[in-house]
């Protein structure tokens, strides 16, 4: 066997997670995070400062890019008042009891969530810990705690000129209560939030020190490669492994619920085993379908009515009155997520304890998934959370954690089970296909005076148990059945057909194919009604202040309106999701062989407040770029149950030659903070889209992008 | 089939070391898995994606779509090898423009930018696309991949901003 180089960087940081004295918080669970520490300040548990002034914030929301441990530790540093250059960043264990999401109940990450449902906790949890310190530092001095104020780690004493630097108040804050109600700082007195700060994790990933769910060695660690059955949802019938076993290296082949896994000395004599064994598949129900198949029976289906979503006044009524009728049919394909590192996760499982080491956004369901499939209780589990190579909403499935933890537990030793970037897009969890069939009347006024929109296609929530069958899917219809614009007769209907292909949650969800054809449609009405679509949509936005006012900052940045180099053309959206609001501008040419290209997005995002401001500009960037890519190359279809993507020659990807100025204006409204993961998606498409309308007069109504319908004859 | 194994001298940051691997194995999991350096990454396994960029005698390659054996011997550079403590000037731009989201990209993509910059003192735009294509950042990084470059090419001539 090769030497293996063991990593100790990889635990540093994770394994320490969980010391300290814990207070005032309810402390169901695991003890062993609850270790009484001497010297340790430690009122909850996202901080511990200790006698040498080290304070470590425990970051509880995986880091998978969007900044994270950048901005958890932006609030819960201001609002302790330390440097924040000082600050150590731990990413917290799984320990739902204590790290668990406060409003959804959960810990685990997706719906733009980590700031927003944080925010409020983490401030009164830092706000509290400020208190206890500035109240330890009142007593030492007799004077009344009001009297005192704190500088960058440390209380000060103005009248006095006295000052205690945080290091020196643990022995005695640790003795004091938490307060239950903490005065938190004003705006004004913000150091971090909302100013530029630069992100944390930047050193560890330019210098390749970060360690990413692949980069997990643990001493005496096997690694393997898990065969799947070409046909998703198939399952192994038998196999030989005989072959396999004899190529050098090669530890063991199992079977495991997602396949077969060799498990070997190296990854590549894995890939060696996997390609000499002979499996016999039971192919399932889904060898029997197919995309062809999957968009005609959507069609059929959508000449029936659905369950209505939204049904404002009559709309069937007012598409009848004799106004003009405008009818257009919208698809949207399967996507797959191409997480940049390919789906990963390590393990290692005896009679009486399992470690888990993955690149997870559900912390809280990875440790659930170890329990349930060892049996251990949660005492007995451990899941360290590694930096995510993207997440994106791939990264809450748990089918990479069950191969890590079925694997581990077959061969006895440590293992890491990887994917290749075929099994990574071919074994995925996709973003619905739907058909969505829409009839909008124009009043003699040019207002519309009717909308119909039928959505037929997959529920999400309904195929993963989220949702019973017989209510409406809130992912499938999110982004439509909201949609902003004051129209007397709206009605928006949802038919579930489910062939079975898995669907997971892709980076803005429902919003991500419903803002493109809510979007794409409204600026067909537009141009029916002989209106400019950028002020048709605002005057059908008197109800929707806040879509107004980055609809309206928007098109200012980008000069709608001002001419253009001939070929060129301007398209507009609006889009609220996860609550926040954002329009783009997109300014394309198309070319004679029906090329397009996006020369500049302008868009202009409301998220409440931006914590910030230099990483909401990230996320849009990155947004748009998701977004483009979906816009012009993503489709995923299936043959027989296969899907016929594998890797990005024929699941391609936005490059740098092809990227668009990203110009990102931020509205800070006060407002209650959104999400910015994923807002930056969904007005993508249609911008796009209704910029190739503006410069050639063809209207896309399917995705991705077809460029031979766009070639000049 | 797996070749049989082999003993070949590699020569990795300026370290010499030998590994007992199949010859067609690629570069870049004898890198990875004998040499322990993560630094580099996996992302597609077929010269698509960049993630692995390494420099064999100074040129940025796929390490994923070279054999081992054709590495033999011949000075070879990773991520861990541009300096140890982040200071390379490329390096700097990207903490300056805080480039990586994930980051998972970012060892390939500062190898690629690297090699670029050691031939093309100030690239333009074009030149920055036809070196950097090879490369995908799925977070979507490029807008400020390309500022980047353009900040090391200044910081590579000893001037500062
Ligand atoms: S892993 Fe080598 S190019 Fe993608
Ligand atoms: S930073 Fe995530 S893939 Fe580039």
């Amino acid at each position: 066997m090769t030497p293996r180089i063991s990593r100790r960087t990889l635990l540093k940081g994770t394994l320490a997670a969980g010391a300290g004295l814990v207070v005032g918080f309810p402390l169901a669970g695991r003890s062993r995070a609850l270790a009484q520490t001497p010297a340790v300040f430690a009122p909850n548990q996202w901080i511990r400062i200790d006698r040498d002034g080290v304070v470590t914030i425990v970051n509880s929301v995986p880091e998978m890019g969007q900044g994270s441990m950048t901005t958890t530790t932006m609030i819960l540093a201001d609002e302790l008042d330390v440097p924040i250059d000082q600050v150590r960043i731990e990413q917290a264990p799984a320990n739902p009891d204590l790290y668990k999401n406060p409003v959804t109940g959960s810990q685990s990450y997706g719906g733009s969530r980590g700031v927003r449902d944080h925010y409020p906790t983490w401030r009164k949890a830092a706000a509290a810990a400020r208190t206890m310190l500035q109240q330890a530092a009142a007593n030492r001095w007799g004077v009344p705690v009001e009297s005192t104020e704190t500088e960058p780690g440390a209380v000060v004493h103005k009248p006095s000129g006295r000052r205690l630097a945080y290091a020196q108040l643990v022995d005695e804050a640790q003795t004091l209560p938490v307060p239950q109600n903490p005065k938190l700082k004003t705006p004004d007195q913000f150091r971090y939030i909302g100013k530029m700060v630069k992100r944390r994790d930047t050193p560890d990933k330019i210098t390749g020190r970060g360690i990413y769910g692949m980069d997990v060695v643990v001493p005496g660690m096997l690694v393997a490669s898990i065969e799947r059955c070409p046909v998703l949802r198939g399952k192994v019938k038998s196999f030989d492994a005989t072959a396999t076993k004899r190529i050098p290296g090669v530890r063991d082949v199992v079977q495991v619920t997602n396949g077969v896994a060799v498990v070997a000395d190296s990854f590549w004599t894995a890939l060696q085993g996997r390609r000499a064994l002979k499996v016999q598949w039971d192919e399932g129900a889904l060898a029997q379908v197919s995309s062809p198949a999957i968009a005609k029976e959507y069609e059929r289906l959508s000449k029936q009515p659905g369950q209505a979503a939204r049904n404002d006044g009559d709309a069937e009524k007012a598409l009848g009155a004799g106004g003009k009728v405008i009818e257009a049919v919208y698809q949207v394909p399967f996507l797959e997520h191409a997480c940049m590192e390919p789906m990963n996760a390590t393990a290692h499982v005896t009679k009486d304890a399992c470690t888990v080491w993955a690149p997870t956004q559900n912390p809280g369901g990875t440790l659930a998934t170890a329990m349930r499939l060892t049996g251990l209780p949660k005492e007995k589990v451990t899941v360290h959370t590694t930096l995510l190579g993207g997440g994106f909403g791939r990264r809450g499935e748990q089918d990479f954690i069950v191969d890590a933890v079925e694997v581990a537990k077959a061969v006895g030793a440590p293992v890491k089970v990887m994917w290749t970037r075929e099994d990574d897009i071919t074994h995925g969890f996709y973003r619905p296909s739907t058909y969505n069939v829409f009839r909008a009347a124009l009043g003699p006024d040019g207002k519309p005076t009717a909308w119909h929109n039928r959505i037929v296609g997959p529920g999400l929530l309904i195929q993963k148990g989220r949702s019973p069958d017989y209510q409406i899917d809130g992912a499938a219809v999110e982004g439509a059945r909201n949609m902003p614009y004051d129209i007397p007769n709206l009605r928006v209907e949802f038919v579930n057909k489910d062939f079975g292909v898995p669907l997971g949650f892709w980076r803005s969800v429902g919003a991500s194919q419903n803002g493109f054809i809510v979007e794409s449609f409204i600026d067909e009405v537009a141009h029916a009604a002989g209106k400019d679509p950028f002020e048709f949509r605002r005057d059908l936005l008197g109800k929707s202040p806040r879509h107004k006012a980055v609809l309206e900052l928007a098109a200012t940045k980008a000069n709608w309106g001002a001419p253009l180099p001939p070929g060129r053309g301007r398209g507009i959206a609006v889009v609220f999701s996860y609550n926040s609001y954002m329009a783009t501008v997109a300014e394309v040419s198309v070319a004679p062989d029906g090329l397009v290209r996006v020369h500049r997005f302008v868009s202009a995002i409301d998220a409440g407040l931006a914590v910030n401001p230099d990483q909401v500009k990230a996320q849009v960037e990155g947004g748009s770029v998701y977004g483009l890519t979906a816009t012009l190359y993503g489709q995923i279809t299936v043959d027989r149950g296969r899907v016929q993507q594998s890797n990005f020659n024929d699941y391609p990807m936005l490059r740098i030659n092809e990227m668009p100025v990203v110009e990102v204006h931020i509205l800070d409204s006060g407002e209650a903070l959104g999400g910015l993961g994923e807002p930056g998606v969904p007005t993508v498409a249609p911008a796009v889209c209704n910029a190739v309308f503006a410069a050639t007069g063809k209207r896309i109504r399917t995705l991705p992008i077809d460029r031979n319908e766009l070639r000049k004859a | 089939m797996a070749q049989e194994a082999d003993v070949i001298s590699l020569s990795v940051n300026g370290r010499t070391q030998q590994v007992d691997v199949p010859p067609d194995t690629p570069l870049l999991w004898v890198i990875r898995e004998q040499l322990g350096l993560t630094g580099t990454k996996y992302g597609c396994g077929a010269a698509l994606c960049g993630a692995c960029t390494v420099h064999l005698d100074g040129a940025a390659v796929r390490s994923c779509a070279v054999p081992v054996s054709a590495a033999a011997n011949r000075p070879i550079t990773t991520i861990e090898g541009l300096s140890a403590t982040g200071e390379h000037p490329v390096q700097k731009a990207w903490t300056e423009v805080d480039v990586p989201q994930c980051g998972f990209c970012q060892p390939g993509q500062i190898m690629s930018a690297v090699a670029l910059l050691a031939n093309t003192g100030s690239p333009t735009d074009a030149e920055i696309d036809a070196a950097m294509a090879g490369n995908i950042c799925r977070c979507g990084t490029y807008q400020r991949i390309r500022a980047a470059i353009h900040l090391a090419a200044a910081l590579q001539k000893g001037g500062r901003r």
